[in-house]
C-alpha cells in the first residue's frame, strides 16, 4: 500500500504551548482521511506542517514518498492547498485568481474546468469582494485544484458555511476523491467527517486519541443509539450501565448518554427506573451514535466546547 | 498552455491598483494638484516697489526738492511725514525714511537687505538731481533665467517624491497587506518563485513611473513652460534608476513588519527627512553647510539633484554619474538585503 502521508512522533512547541505531542498518522493513497478534533486541539499546526509551511519541533514527516528538506519544489508541484483562512484579493475577478494561481504550477487543470468543478463559471468575471462566504470558499479550493494535485490538504473548509454551501463543497471533495487521488482535511463538524472521510483520526491536545472508519469509531462506543438526558437527583453510574441494552455511560455537562443497542428495550427500563427513583428526567431525546458521541466518550467533553 | 507566472503576478498588481481609485488619485492626480496649487502660490511677480518715506513738515527745509526728485524716478513710491521720526520704518511700512536738509540724512535698518537697497537707490537718485555725473558710461540689458523661477525648481522635486512615495506605498505597504491577510502564506504554499513575486512589484513600479513621468513633464510644460534643457532619455533613465532604488527601500520597510500600521510608521519615518532635507519645495542650500554632506547621502536628494541638473542645467551623464551611483547603488543594498531578511509568512 502505497502511502500519500506518513508522519511519525510529529511535535511541535511553542514558547510555552505544546500544539501537537508526538503525533504518527499513515495516509494512503486514494484515501480521504479526516482529522477531527475541538478548536485548538493542533489540527492545523498538525496540517501545516505536512504542507510545508511550518517547521516540527521534531518528528518525520514523508509526503508522496518525499521530505520537505530535500525536495521542496517538486513537492510543491504536486500539492493542492487550501488554508484555513486566506483573504484573496478584493479586486481581482474569479477568473484572475485561479488564472494567477495556476501559472504558479507546471502542469494542471485549465482554469475553465476547474471554475466549472466548484461551479463559479458564472461568477468568473466578479470580483472576489464581492463573492459569499461558499463562494470564497469555493474559490480557494478552486486555487488548490487548479494544479491537478496528487494530494489535496483542506484546513477546515467549511466552517462558518451555511448548509447548501456547505453541501455543494463537500460534492467538490468527493468528485476529486473519485479520481483515486488522497485527501486530508481537518474538522469539527462530525457530520462532514462522516460523509466524506473514510478514515478519521480524533485529535485532541495534539494526540491522536482514536483511528479508524467513521463507523468502526460509533461502534467502538458500543451502541447504534444514544440516550441522553439530564437526571436530576441521584442514580448512579453502576445502576444505569446495569439496565438492559446499555453499553456505556458518560456523563458530560450535566447530561448523561448512555449508549445503547436497542432503543426499545433500554428506554423504558430507564423510565421505570428514573420512577422508582422519584428522579426527574428532563431534556430526554435519543439520536443515532455520531463521532460526536465519540469525542465525548472518549474524553468527556463537547467537540465545540 | 500555462500563463507566464512573472507576467501574471505583475498583471495582478497593476489591476489591484488601478481598480483602487483613491491609490490612483495619490499617485497621478496628487501630484498634478500639489503642482498646480504651488505653481500659483510662487508664481513670478513684477518686482515690489522701494517705498521710501520723506519727512516734509514745515520745520523740513529742502523737502520739496527732494520729494520731486523722488517722484520722478522709476521704481519708487513715496510716503510723507509731517514730524522728523516714525515708526512706520521698523515695522516695514518703508525701507528708508529720508530727512531732507543740509545734509540728507537716511535712517534705514542695514541688517535688511530691502533697507541697503532703497538706500543706495534714493541716494544715488538724488545725488543725480544734485548734478553728480556718472563717471562711466553703463547700459542695462534685461535677462530672464531659464529655469529660475521656482515651478521650473518644484517640478524634478515633485517628480522625485513621486517617485519615493509611490515606490514606499505601493511596495511596502501593499506587501505587508498581504503579510496580514495570509495571502503571503498562501502564495508560499505554491511553488512561486520568490524572486519572481518581488520582481512584479519591481515591474508594476517601472510601469507606472512610464505613466507618473510624462504626466508630470506634460503638465509642468503646458501649464508653466516648464522644458527640459539636457536630454529626455537621460532624464527617463535617471527617474527609473530612482524608481528602481526606491522599489529596494520599498521592500525593505516590508520585510518585517507584521500589520499594517507597523509599516505605515516605517514608511513616514523613512520618507519625513527626505521630505524635508532632499530639496523637494526648498534648496538643501537653506540647511547649515555641516549637514550638508549628511543630506547628499540621501537617495532622494541624489535624485532631485540630478533630475534638476539634467532638466534646468542641462547636464550631461558625466554631470550626474555620482548621484546615478549612488541611486544604483541604494537599489541594489536594499533589494539583497529585502530578499535576504523577507518573512514569508
Amino acid at each position: 500500500m502505497e502511502l500519500a502521508v506518513r508522519c511519525s512522533r510529529l511535535v511541535k512547541k511553542y514558547d510555552e504551548v505544546t500544539a501537537v505531542d508526538g503525533l504518527d498518522l499513515e495516509v494512503p493513497t486514494g484515501e480521504c482521511f479526516g482529522l477531527l478534533g475541538p478548536n485548538g486541539a493542533g489540527k492545523t499546526t498538525t496540517v501545516e506542517i505536512l504542507e510545508g509551511l511550518l517547521e516540527p519541533t521534531a518528528g518525520d514527516v514523508e509526503i508522496l514518498g518525499m521530505r520537505w528538506s530535500a525536495d521542496q519544489a517538486a513537492l510543491r508541484q504536486r500539492l493542492g492547498i487550501s488554508l484555513q483562512e486566506t483573504h484573496l484579493p478584493d479586486k481581482l475577478t474569479v477568473r484572475e485568481v485561479v488564472t494567477l494561481f495556476r501559472s504558479f504550477f507546471a502542469n494542471g487543470r485549465p482554469v475553465e474546468e476547474v471554475l466549472d468543478l466548484v461551479s463559479l463559471s458564472d461568477k468568473g468575471r466578479s470580483w472576489t469582494e464581492k463573492l459569499s462566504g461558499g463562494q470564497k470558499q469555493r474559490l480557494a479550493v478552486a486555487c488548490a485544484l487548479v494544479s491537478d494535485p496528487e494530494l489535496l490538504f483542506l484546513d477546515e473548509p467549511t466552517t462558518g458555511l451555511d448548509p447548501q454551501s456547505r453541501r455543494q463543497l463537500w460534492d467538490v471533495v468527493l468528485g476529486f476523491k473519485k479520481r483515486g487521488r488522497t485527501v486530508l482535511l481537518t474538522t469539527h463538524y462530525m457530520d462532514e467527517a462522516q460523509r466524506l472521510c473514510d478514515r478519521v483520526a480524533v485529535i485532541d491536545r495534539g494526540k491522536v486519541i482514536a483511528l479508524g472508519t467513521p463507523a468502526e469509531l460509533i461502534a467502538s462506543i458500543g451502541g447504534q443509539q444514544v440516550i441522553a438526558a439530564q437526571l436530576d437527583g441521584a442514580l448512579a453510574d453502576g445502576e444505569l450501565s446495569a439496565l438492559p441494552g446499555v453499553h456505556r455511560v458518560t456523563r458530560a455537562g450535566g447530561v448523561v448518554s448512555l449508549a445503547v443497542e436497542k432503543l426499545h428495550e433500554s428506554l423504558p427500563a430507564l423510565l421505570a427506573l428514573a420512577q422508582s427513583r422519584g428522579a426527574a428526567l428532563t431534556q430526554l431525546s435519543t439520536h443515532q451514535a455520531t463521532l460526536e458521541d465519540v469525542f465525548v466518550n472518549l474524553t468527556g467533553r463537547q467537540l465545540r466546547e | 498552455m500555462r500563463p507566464d507566472p512573472l507576467w501574471q503576478l505583475t498583471l495582478a498588481r497593476l489591476r489591484m491598483f488601478f481598480r483602487e481609485p483613491s491609490a490612483v488619485f495619490w499617485t497621478f492626480g496628487f501630484p498634478v494638484a500639489l503642482s498646480i496649487a504651488l505653481g500659483i502660490a510662487f508664481r513670478n511677480k513684477p518686482p515690489d516697489p522701494v517705498s521710501v518715506g520723506v519727512w516734509s513738515g514745515p520745520d523740513a527745509r529742502g523737502a520739496r526738492r527732494v520729494l520731486e526728485a523722488l517722484r520722478a524716478a522709476p521704481g519708487v513710491v513715496v510716503r510723507e511725514y509731517y514730524g522728523p521720526e516714525t515708526r512706520d520704518l521698523s515695522t516695514g511700512k518703508i525701507a528708508v525714511f529720508v530727512r531732507p536738509g543740509e545734509r540728507i540724512e537716511y535712517d534705514y535698518d542695514p541688517e535688511r537687505p530691502e533697507g541697503r537697497l532703497a538706500r543706495e537707490l534714493v541716494d544715488s537718485v538724488l545725488q543725480r538731481a544734485a548734478g553728480r555725473a556718472d563717471a562711466v558710461p553703463t547700459a542695462d540689458r534685461a535677462v530672464a533665467a531659464p529655469g529660475s523661477r521656482y515651478i521650473d525648481f518644484l517640478i524634478p522635486g515633485l517628480i522625485g517624491m513621486n517617485i519615493m512615495s509611490g515606490s514606499l506605498w505601493g511596495i511596502g505597504y501593499v506587501v505587508v497587506e498581504m503579510r496580514t491577510r495570509k495571502l503571503l502564506k498562501r502564495l508560499m504554499a505554491t511553488p512561486m518563485s520568490r524572486a519572481q513575486f518581488l520582481w512584479s512589484f519591481v515591474l508594476m513600479r517601472s510601469a507606472f513611473f512610464f505613466l507618473e513621468l510624462p504626466l508630470l513633464l506634460l503638465f509642468g510644460w503646458f501649464a508653466f513652460g516648464v522644458g527640459v534643457s539636457g536630454s529626455i532619455a537621460l532624464l527617463v533613465a535617471l527617474a527609473l534608476l530612482g524608481a528602481l532604488a526606491f522599489a529596494g527601500v520599498g521592500l525593505l520597510v516590508a520585510t518585517r513588519a507584521q500589520n499594517t500600521q507597523t509599516v505605515s510608521g516605517l514608511i513616514n519615518l523613512v520618507m519625513m527627512p527626505m521630505f524635508i532635507g532632499s530639496g523637494v519645495f526648498f534648496s538643501t542650500a537653506r540647511f547649515p553647510e555641516w549637514m550638508q554632506r549628511p543630506l547628499r547621502a540621501l537617495p532622494l536628494t541624489a535624485l532631485n539633484d540630478s533630475l534638476r541638473a539634467v532638466m534646468i542645467d542641462g547636464a550631461g551623464p558625466r554631470g550626474v554619474a555620482g548621484q546615478a551611483a549612488l541611486l544604483a547603488a541604494t537599489g541594489a543594498v536594499s533589494f539583497a538585503l529585502a530578499l535576504r531578511l523577507f518573512r514569508w509568512r
